[in-house]
């Protein structure tokens, strides 16, 4: 494959849509599958065969379109007429309403200049409802693997790194370490083997950007990958991911397979010097083995167990090799980057929090899925414009970004700007993505719990705070919940998150405490109403009945 | 008007209280300094009130004895866990893990040597708590003194410091369990 | 291999930079508690005992992994890690079931000295009690689980000194345990060459020989000094080869 095959795979693919008058993109990501999208494909060919349109119309199955809450979703191109909430029956009506009389089916039409799409900006997903994921002639007419060519053909592996450092990108797997930096430490280090290793294990409960965008757009990360291997030097790939997604590994196996059948993975990529190839390994779903050196030890068959840094990956990985190991949406942004430009990317969000974030909304608000927000965009602005605020009745009362290593943002912070830093200013992270909004109906004490209840189970038991440090926190959360807990418990609670955070090993239970300690922050409140008072000694005479607990 | 000190034995094996007899000629010189109020060494039917300093042995093994330990912290300026059983639960919650019928059945019916019957079906004595657990998990504890027993020498610095007023200050020769 | 300067409690010290903050300090008589560090073993930074501040940075660092920088100023026994260490120690003694009075290594028992060295009147968090099994089908040795600390001594003196890997971690969470083998009852780990090193690194009384009775066995670690003289210094085992 050179460089002008590869053009010419694209123009091809282009006029063989073209060839179509319309396009029907029905989501075919995890949410909408589980509420009938396969029917309503099903549906929506019978009925174009019906109306001898088979041959003039296309019906292509796409990732994530973001409504999930919505869904099925199906969008009609070249209009791009956005449906929600199809079912067979409107399936049938898009076929013979808006294809044949031309006339939209109104009772289903989403209004696509509602916040919730204008204020989104899509870099990462840009492709998840434009493209079929199963089809690499799809990806490659979209600019598809055009950044890899020039990269190999046109670019030294420094120019590369700066690329990417200039850009401002930061890792999205939730440390936020500059994705530049990290590239150039693992460049510079003197080895005959190194690795580039994507970690798509995304454990947190709720999360599921990555898997949006291995499923959606899987070819955009080995891309991304194999850019990486480029610039670091390293000529194997692995990805993590976790054996609860199997869609998106057989996506993934599907796409690889692709790529090297075309010779976009493998030895002399572009008719370069260039070898990479990437291989799949699945983990079990042990959240602490997205942790990076557990997620290596993993992958080198051991049990998943973290051990301390320094040395990091990036010197002694993966088989003691320097391993450059990044987060899934990382790589998603790299072949955009390279495409249209550091500067290009960096004008967008914050000076030290560049490019967009996507996250997983959930919880008590109306328009609930994944969306895509350039980083900066006030908290307000999601939950109320994107996220249409909290349902009928019930009043705002945070967000909980970060999963069980975040934290809850109260009413009072919702103008925060969602970035690295502002967000740690209130006592959140970025984290991976999740977001969970919360209500008046919500209560706080609860909620730490459940968080609580999780890292405890997932603690992999290495060091004794969080093996033992978060069982006591989780106890003590479940004594004030019950109601039976004094206060003083309460000083105790405390003094346990503290040590937790500041003395295990990893970032599990470095973070773990994170949930206990915003909501006491914000909530304390909520806490102390539920404390009793300790029986003390009662000199004789001043008998007030003694309170018991 | 001399402290008064009460010494209770809750659920343990007494050697705690054997101990406390261990300090053998100090005794008389503690019975002119103390007023004991309520002991197993004392007849006293009713736990009395305003007592300065309690010692507690034995952990907290039936439902007796958490209303016991309450009555004792309102009733004491300072509650004093009493040796291990008291500190940690100690040989009293060995049984902790198992099934408590299981327990009883096995003391009191299969190793009996004459009349097997497990005793909660004597209503006269008290319910056993699923688990015997430490004295401070149910009352703020003041002070501790630890061992199993304690030693002489580790009763007597602790109860001469708590007369003086003191908490007991545990240096490393009297920190020690077991 | 270079030599650096470095301040621990004030003392200025000079020291190789391959060697750990611990044996640094321990060379100059500063103590500081470990549990899981033991002379001839692998470091795995388990036990989080061993924490130090470094000035200028806002993370703890355990002592047995970490190496030694130029102008480093360490802080070993402040206010916030002696109050850290002592919380450890109670969440071990929490986490197992300890009856020192009727334990075989009653008065020689590293957790217990522990227990001492960080003041631990006594235990804040409730007990957990756990359920564990004690298995006797080794003919010459017990391990009684009440009494293990996970803190994985023995699994790497058999792997890494006698090479069997008789003993290897199960479960997470708190429900780790320590297993034989396939977790088969260690009399039928085919593995075990019953040659007792896993014994003798034991810290507490999880691991004893049978025939002793309470509070008489003591526990000896030298052998492994001796063992190991050959492979100082990260020469055979270093950090990246621990196994467990
Ligand atoms: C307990 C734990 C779980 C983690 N899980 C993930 C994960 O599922 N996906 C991920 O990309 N990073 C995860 N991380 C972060 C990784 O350790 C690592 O920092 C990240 O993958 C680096 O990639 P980035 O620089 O692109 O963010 C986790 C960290 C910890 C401590
Ligand atoms: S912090 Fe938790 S997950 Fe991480 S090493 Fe320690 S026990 Fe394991
Ligand atoms: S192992 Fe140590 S702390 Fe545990 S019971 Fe035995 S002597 Fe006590
Ligand atoms: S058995 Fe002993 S050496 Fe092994 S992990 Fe437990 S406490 Fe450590
Ligand atoms: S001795 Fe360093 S962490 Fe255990």
């Amino acid at each position: 494959m050179t460089v002008e095959d590869l053009q010419e795979l694209a123009e091809q693919e282009q006029q063989r849509q073209e060839k179509f008058t319309n396009r029907l993109m029905y989501c075919a990501a995890a949410g909408c599958v589980s509420c009938g999208s396969i029917n309503v494909r099903d549906m929506l060919k019978k009925a174009l065969a019906e109306k001898n349109l088979a041959a003039t119309v296309e019906v292509v199955g796409t990732g994530c379109m973001g409504l999930c809450g919505e869904g099925p979703l199906v969008k009609v191109l070249p209009e791009g007429t956005l449906y929600q909430r199809v079912d067979e029956t409107v399936a049938r009506k898009i076929v013979e309403e808006h294809l044949v009389t031309k006339t939209p089916v109104k009772d289903n039409e989403i209004d696509t200049s509602h916040p919730f799409f204008a204020e989104q900006m899509k870099i990462v997903l840009e492709n998840c409802g434009r493209i079929d994921a199963e089809k690499i002639e799809e990806y490659i007419a979209v600019e598809g693997y055009a950044a890899l060519a020039r990269v190999v053909t046109e670019m030294q592996p420094a120019e590369v790194v700066e690329e990417v450092r200039k850009s401002g990108l930061r890792g999205r797997g939730g440390a936020g370490y500059s994705t530049g930096l990290k590239w150039g430490i693992v460049r510079k280090v003197q080895s005959d083997t190194k690795y580039v290793v994507c970690n798509a294990d995304e454990g947190d409960p709720g999360a599921f950007m990555d898997r949006s965008v291995l499923e959606g757009d899987p070819h955009r990360i080995l891309e991304g990958m194999a850019i990486a291997g480029y610039a670091v030097g390293a000529q194997q790939g692995y990805i993590y991911v976790r054996a609860e997604y199997p869609l998106a590994i057989e996506r993934l196996r599907l796409a690889i397979k692709q790529a090297e059948r075309l010779g976009l993975l493998g030895n002399r990529i572009f008719d370069s010097q260039f070898n990479f190839r990437i291989d799949l390994r699945i983990g079990a779903g042990a959240f602490v083995c997205g942790e990076e050196t557990a997620l290596i030890r993993s992958i080198e068959g051991r049990r998943g167990r973290p051990r301390p840094r320094p040395p990091y990956p990036s010197e002694k990985g993966l088989w003691g090799m320097p391993t450059l190991l990044n987060n899934v949406e990382t790589y998603a942004n790299i072949a955009p980057i390279i495409r249209k430009g550091s500067t290009w990317f960096a004008a967008i969000g914050t000076p030290k929090s560049t490019g967009t974030k996507v996250f997983a909304l959930a919880g008590k608000i109306r328009n609930t899925g994944l969306i895509e927000v350039p980083m900066g965009i006030s908290l307000r602005k999601i939950v109320f414009d994107i996220g249409g605020g909290t349902p009928e009745g019930t009043e705002f009362k945070a967000a909980q970004t970060g999963g069980p290593s975040g934290g809850c943002i109260p009413a009072a912070h919702l103008d925060v700007p969602v970035d690295y830093e502002s967000l740690s200013s209130v006592g959140s992270i970025m984290g991976s993505g999740g977001m969970i909004v919360m209500d008046s109906t919500s209560n706080m004490v609860d909620v730490a719990k459940y968080f609580m209840d999780f890292c405890k189970d997932e603690s992999c038991g290495k060091c004794i705070p969080c093996r033992v440090g978060t069982v006591h926190i989780h106890g003590l959360l479940e004594r004030i919940a019950q109601g039976k807990a004094t206060t003083n418990d309460l000083p105790l609670l405390e003094e346990l998150c503290m040590m937790v955070k500041e003395t295990s090993l990893c970032g599990l239970g470095q973070s773990a405490p994170n949930p206990v300690l915003s909501t006491l922050r914000f909530f304390r409140n909520e806490y102390e109403e539920l404390l009793q008072e300790p029986a003390t000694f009662v000199p004789s005479g001043t008998d007030t009945p003694p309170t018991t607990h | 008007m001399k402290p008064k000190v009460a010494t209770i034995w809750l659920g343990g094996c007494s050697g705690c209280h054997m101990s406390f007899l261990d300090l053998d000629e100090r005794l008389i010189d503690l019975a002119d300094k103390i007023d004991l109020v309520y002991s197993p060494i004392a007849d006293v039917k009713e736990f009395p009130r305003d007592v300065d300093v309690t010692l507690v042995e034995g952990a907290i093994a039936s439902f007796e004895h958490e209303e016991l330990a309450r009555l004792i912290r309102r009733n004491s300026r300072f509650v004093v866990s009493f040796g291990d059983c008291a500190v940690t639960g100690n040989v009293t919650a060995m049984r902790n893990s198992l099934d408590l019928d299981d327990v009883l059945h096995r003391s009191y019916v299969e190793l009996a040597d004459t009349t097997p019957r497990v005793p909660r079906d004597y209503p006269t004595i008290a319910e056993l708590m699923k688990q015997a657990r430490p004295l401070h998990e149910y009352i703020t504890v003041d002070a501790f003194i630890h061992g199993c027993p304690p030693t002489a020498d580790q009763i007597w610095s602790a109860v001469t410091e708590l007369l003086a007023g003191k908490k007991p200050e545990l240096t490393h020769v009297f920190l020690r369990y077991g | 291999m270079a030599i650096v300067t470095l301040t621990i409690d004030g003392e200025q010290l000079s020291a190789q930079d391959n060697e750990s903050l611990l044996e640094i300090a321990r060379q100059h008589k500063i103590e500081i508690p470990t549990l899981c560090h033991l002379d001839g073993l692998s470091d795995v930074g388990a036990c989080r005992l061993c924490l130090l501040e470094i000035e200028g940075s806002n993370k703890l660092a355990p002592a047995c992994t970490t190496r030694p920088m130029e102008g480093m100023v360490v802080h070993t026994n402040t206010e916030k890690l002696k109050k850290y260490r002592r919380m450890i120690v109670a969440l071990l003694a929490s986490e197992g079931n300890h009856q020192c009075s009727v334990c075989m290594v009653n008065n020689h028992c590293e957790l217990q000295n522990l227990a001492y060295d960080t003041g631990l009147l006594y235990v804040r968090v409730p007990y957990l009690y756990p359920n564990k099994v004690t298995d006797a089908s080794h003919e010459s040795f017990i391990i009684d689980r009440d009494r293990c600390v996970l803190c994985t001594r023995c699994v790497r003196v058999c792997h890494e000194v006698e090479g069997a890997h008789v003993w290897d971690i199960a479960g997470r969470g708190i429900d780790c345990t320590i297993v034989a083998d396939l977790n088969v009852p260690w009399g039928s780990a085919e593995s075990c060459t019953s040659c007792g090193k896993c014994v003798l690194v034991c810290p507490t009384g999880a691991l004893v020989k049978k025939g002793e009775s309470v509070a008489e066995m003591e526990k000896h670690t030298d052998f492994l000094k001796y063992i190991v003289t050959a492979r100082r210094k990260g020469e055979w085992i270093s950090i990246e080869n621990e196994e467990e």
